[in-house]
């Protein structure tokens, strides 16, 4: 299988659905002719040209609600955020106008966009450009959210979501585009909710999403290597709808659970998975839930401080040994 | 009097009513005289509606708020006269109006209100939120100028899909200072998208008046800043809203080029029914001087009498089938059911609405 990077997956999964359904247009802010403020769309202005590639001014509520308006007679946009931070400026007509449209009207209408670009941390870019708000539309019934933490779930999970008949954000990451999976030829689709057992094991199950679930796989060999836990790793690929079932079944055989993400504790999408298994798997739990989040403040710029504020592998191991306490 | 944009002439702060004769305008003389009883009809029917749902709401029978469009109605049904079948429309939360005039029914309008199941969206939308899309009308937008991008969104789709219609977006003089709004404008100018903004400018951002919110009072003036065209003109008089509306219309289908219409109009009512006080942000004689002068339900009644359109028997008639048929919508609005529980679950996701071939994985929602 060929070997790319999670930018070009997510590429190809982008250039194949505009070669599939003539509705299909991809929209922001340079995304055309500047190729991509992080190269994802590289090429395919050149390719497919204007009526498909559109450059927007930065006007992140006007081309968000555009997109919407278009998108309730049948156009299917993907609107790109250079950051997903920056849909905080749109928030009015992507968690009001996109998740209660068909609500709102009793069923008579659907908004299927795809919002995308990356959500995270770990770049030095200072608080307000990294935001990992999946929580935030996790918490909007309507909206969709799906955060891909390898190449071969970007490419598919990508493709799903422009096929989607509701609005689906695809969180990306910086920090994971320029690295390589296997990714096949062949076109293939991830379905939403469904989520990825990385690794499997026996004593821990470790949850986690987004790049903090390959962060957590490091963790889990770590784990085996030098603490002797067998650690599983479930990657949830799909925040909402959310695969239940994998991360109950899972608790269920090792009766212990640690929970991995970037958000911040406080409502973040752990808070959430962590009702879940007390409520539905409370027998099976022989400790605590563990959490290992971001640390409880905005987001550090210094390298070496935001790095420890953000989950790496020394605190998921720190957290994966309470929960074995 | 409508004004055309001419970027170096100041624009009359009011436009003068019947300096000319709107009813002989090409685009009104070539109605029949079924199609101007229409025009009547859609605005007593709006007018009679409405008192009625002001007195359900008096009555408690409508929760949260109610905006009234009282005053404004030849505003829509002007507009929405003029529509073709590629021709869509979107508004803010003053949204009966416009709803009644592209032929919504009473029924399923009063009974939303009443938050009853067999409302236009199920109880699930109110007042502020009516939609009809197979009548090209996509509501019923609750938040200032939420709406705006979507029309132009719509607009955009229609060229996208090399289809000839333009897009109505509707919005009120206290959206302009939202900068969703001011964003849409440069978008819409910027691509060449066929939509037209009407700004319903009846003076009032709820209670603030457009002298106190506003450093340019002539709105449509900002359209110059985005490099697109713009009128002004009345909207008491149905026909000179036709006649100004048609070639903005024209203008979107023809050349796909965006339009601002700023239409000076008046509510009589508060900015909602919740707004008591809104005799004292403006006067009484401010309001009964409207009402004399420019009332539009009888600024269009004269015309058509004049015209011998209509006769003072036939206007009465008309009066009482829109009574009798507002009064039959509270009764089906009360006798009417409130949606099962089950409804609360139902038409949040598509694909879970439709979800025929059991093709759904995971958990979408998520009680305890």
């Amino acid at each position: 299988m060929p070997l790319i990077t999670y930018r070009e997956a997510i590429k190809q999964a982008l250039d194949e659905e505009i070669q599939r359904d003539e509705n299909v247009c991809i929209m922001g802010e340079e995304v055309a002719q500047y190729n991509g403020a992080y190269k994802v769309t590289e090429g395919l202005w050149a390719k497919h040209g204007d009526k498909r590639l559109i450059d927007t001014p930065i006007s992140e509520a006007a081309f968000s609600g555009l997109a919407i308006g278009a998108s309730m007679l049948g156009i299917r946009p993907v609107i790109e955020m250079m950051f997903m931070s920056f849909s905080y400026v749109a928030i009015d007509q992507l968690f009001n106008n996109g998740s209660f449209c068909r609500y709102m009207s009793g069923g008579l209408m659907n908004v299927p966009i795809v919002v995308r670009g990356p959500a995270n941390g770990g770049t030095s870019v200072g608080a307000t450009h990294s935001h990992t708000p999946e929580n935030m539309v996790a918490n909007h019934p309507g909206l969709k959210v799906v955060c891909p933490s390898n190449a071969y779930d970007a490419k598919g999970l990508m493709k799903a979501a422009i096929r989607d008949n509701d609005p689906v954000f695809v969180m990306e990451n910086t920090l994971l585009y320029g690295e390589k999976w296997e990714v096949p030829d062949e076109e293939y689709i991830v379905e939403l909710g469904v989520a990825n057992i990385l690794k499997e094991g026996t004593d821990l199950t470790i949850v986690s999403h987004g790049r903090c679930a390959m962060l957590s796989l490091q963790a889990a060999k770590t784990l085996e290597e030098k603490h002797g836990i067998s650690a599983e790793v479930v990657d949830l690929r799909s925040i909402r709808p959310l695969d239940e079932e994998t991360i109950l079944n899972s608790v269920r055989k090792t009766h212990r659970a640690l929970l991995v993400e970037e958000n911040k504790p406080f409502c973040g999408v752990d808070a959430q998975i962590s009702h879940i298994i007390q409520l539905k798997a409370f027998d099976d739990l022989d400790a605590p839930i563990r959490r290992v989040s971001a640390i409880d403040a905005p987001n550090f710029y210094s390298k070496e401080l935001e790095d420890w504020q953000l989950p790496n592998e020394e605190r998921i191991i720190e957290g994966a040994l309470k929960a074995m306490a | 009097m409508a004004t055309t944009k001419k970027k170096t002439a100041a624009v009359a702060k009011k436009p003068k009513a019947k300096l000319k004769n709107f009813a002989t305008a090409p685009i009104n003389k070539s109605l029949s005289k079924d199609e101007k009883i229409d025009l009547y009809r859609t605005i007593v029917g709006i007018r009679r509606f409405e008192e009625r749902s002001l007195r359900a709401y008096n009555q408690g029978k409508i929760g949260g708020f109610l905006h009234l469009y009282i005053g404004q109605e030849a505003v829509a049904a002007g507009i929405v006269s003029l529509m073709e079948e590629n021709d869509h429309i979107i508004t803010a939360y003053r949204d009966h109006g416009h709803a009644l005039a592209v032929g919504m029914s009473m029924n399923e309008c009063m009974a939303e209100m009443y938050g009853k199941h067999t409302g236009c969206s199920k109880g699930k939308g109110g007042s502020m939120h009516f939609f009809a899309p197979d009548k090209n009308y996509w509501g019923g937008h609750g938040i200032v100028a939420g709406q705006t991008p979507l029309g132009a969104g719509l607009a955009f789709a229609l060229k996208y899909k090399g289809l000839k219609g333009c897009a109505m977006a509707f919005l009120g003089d206290g959206a302009v200072n939202q900068g969703s709004f001011m964003e849409t404008l440069n978008l819409a100018s910027l691509w060449n998208i066929p939509v037209v903004f009407v700004i319903e400018n009846n003076g009032y951002s709820m209670g603030t008046s457009l002298k106190r919110s506003s450093a340019e009072e002539n709105l449509a003036h900002r359209a110059d800043g985005f490099d697109m065209e713009w009128e002004v003109c009345n909207g008491h008089d149905v026909f000179e809203v036709r006649e100004v509306a048609n070639r903005a219309m024209i203008r979107a289908r023809e050349e796909h080029k965006p339009f601002l219409l700023e239409i000076r109009t008046y509510r009589y009512r508060g900015h909602s029914v919740a707004d008591a006080n809104h005799e004292k942000y403006r006067t009484k004689e401010e309001i009964e001087e409207y009402k004399r002068t420019k009332d539009p339900l009888n600024v269009v009644k004269e015309h058509l009498l004049s015209d011998g359109t209509l006769t003072e028997e036939l206007a009465k008639k008309i009066d009482q089938e829109k009574k009798d048929e507002a009064e039959a919508s509270a009764k089906f609005a009360d006798e009417s059911p409130v949606a099962p529980r089950s409804e609360i679950q139902t038409d949040v996701y598509w694909e879970v609405d439709n979800d025929s071939e059991g093709k759904l994985k995971g958990t979408y929602f998520f009680n305890d």
